[in-house]
């Protein structure tokens, strides 16, 4: 999972491939989730607990909302995500471990900001870009060698499927692009007009355009 | 040792009504109709932050009058139970049924068993496909449920407004045309229609897709009073 700041928000994507052991356990689960209207979370670990831990931080947020009046900050949702993943310390240590991602448009920075996780509840926030999963390492290096600080929404879109594909490339546990079932990462934008999921039709043009990359060995 | 008087359960439960229902008709009107854009929900409330209308779940609304701690607190616990329930089983599965019925159970039993009843009547409304799936039931201090149709008033001169909304109401009201009927009729016969300033509006919007719930307020409200 990738999260990747730009000069108007932020871009999260995720790759939809679910293991178990060495069996791919499912093609087309989805990673990449809305927290609310204006920040999402990405998931990586168990996927059990983990789709359990976004269901309950949705009813936390929406439940304040409705409670105050007004949204948390965005500051006190990743503090609130902290405490979640802290609650799930136990079953970390027995293997079932969840780090999520999240990031979201804060109006009173005027821009977007990407928090990750560690197991123990602790939450750092990145500067410009995040990855979390098994090919996170490979995501992150790739975004790394080409984050600029003037990305448009788009070509942040398109950093954040190649950086998924060269994770692909070298990670077993990470989806590549499947050309014969055409299914591609979920990809999702978050601005100051709020959290949009990119529709498959949309992200399966851009995919198309970016295969066969260096990201993909393209050039040996 | 002093013996009390005999007070027959009867005289006790009248001079409970009728304390709550004074307490009740002290303060503002809302009014609650279906329309053809969603649930309207028109209040008379000069204060911007404390609401009387508010959100309760995805289709779900809920409306006030009378004191306003005491409607408060249930607004707080309806929208406990249906984020548990939601949260619990699948978010289809609440409703304004179950919740108005636990509205009832509440009401009730503070008006046998407390020192003093609830000074309130509320109003707990879902928005369906069309507004004949429409739901509005309105709970009374004492816990006796009303299902309304078309459109419910509530609290202040809710005799007087009802009258009025009984001649001017119809079905199919767009959002525009059930503010300015909410706003003429909060104002009596003779008064002149309530400015924004003087209006809560909020709406379940039987067009947005999951939480319907939104508010009708600055800009967008001027513009609808306005409009002709």
């Amino acid at each position: 999972m990738v999260a990747i700041r730009y000069p108007d928000g932020v871009v999260m994507a995720g790759d939809r491939r679910a293991t178990s052991g060495y069996l791919i356990a499912s093609r087309r689960i989805d990673k990449v989730y809305p927290a609310d209207d204006t920040s999402g979370i990405a998931i990586a670990g168990a996927a059990g607990p983990a789709v359990e831990l976004v269901r309950l931080f949705q009813t936390q947020l929406e439940h304040y909302e409705k409670i105050e009046g007004e949204t948390l900050s965005l500051e006190g949702k990743a503090n609130q995500l902290g405490q979640l993943v802290r609650g799930n310390l136990p079953a970390a240590m027995q293997g079932f471990v969840v780090v999520p991602l999240f990031a979201g448009f804060d109006a009173h920075h005027g821009g977007g900001r990407v928090f990750s996780f560690d197991v123990t509840g602790g939450k750092y926030e990145e500067f410009d870009f995040q990855t979390n999963g098994s090919g996170g390492i490979h995501a992150r290096n790739w975004i790394k060698a080409q984050w600029r600080e003037d990305l448009t929404e788009a070509e942040t879109v398109d950093l954040a499927l190649r950086a998924l594909f060269a994770a692909a490339d070298e990670d077993a546990a990470t989806g590549g692009p499947d050309l014969i079932r055409r299914i591609f990462p979920t990809v999702a934008v978050i601005d100051a007009s709020g959290f949009r999921s990119i529709d498959d039709d949309t992200i399966a043009r851009r995919a198309d355009a970016l295969i066969g990359g260096r990201e993909e060995g393209g050039d040996e | 040792m002093t013996m009390p008087f005999y007070v027959p359960p009867e005289q006790v439960m009248k001079d409970r009504a009728d304390y709550a229902r004074k307490g009740i008709a002290r303060g503002r009107s809302l009014i609650g109709m279906t329309g053809s854009d969603g649930i309207v929900l028109v209040a008379e409330n000069p204060s911007r932050t404390l609401y009387k209308i508010s959100e309760i779940y995805d289709r779900i609304a809920f409306a006030g009058v009378g004191k306003y701690n005491e409607f408060e607190m249930l607004r707080i616990a309806g929208v406990r139970q249906a984020d548990v329930k939601g949260y619990s089983f699948a978010r289809e599965d609440v409703n304004a049924r179950s919740l108005a019925n636990a509205y009832a159970q509440t009401l009730g039993q503070v008006f046998t068993h407390e020192l003093k009843p609830y000074e309130i009547e509320i109003l707990v409304a879902q928005v369906g496909a069309t507004p004949d799936d429409d739901e509005m039931f309105q709970i009374l201090y004492d816990g006796v449920v009303n299902d309304k149709e078309g459109f419910t008033v509530l609290g202040g001169q809710a005799d007087a407004v009802s009258e009025l909304m009984e001649q001017r109401y119809q079905a199919g009201l767009d959002l525009a045309a059930a503010v300015k009927l909410g706003a003429g009729a909060l104002a009596g016969s003779d008064g002149t229609p309530l400015t924004a300033s003087q209006l809560e509006v909020a709406m379940l919007d039987r067009r947005r897709a999951r939480r319907a719930f939104r508010r009708v307020k600055g800009d967008e409200l001027d513009a609808l009073l306005a409009s002709s």
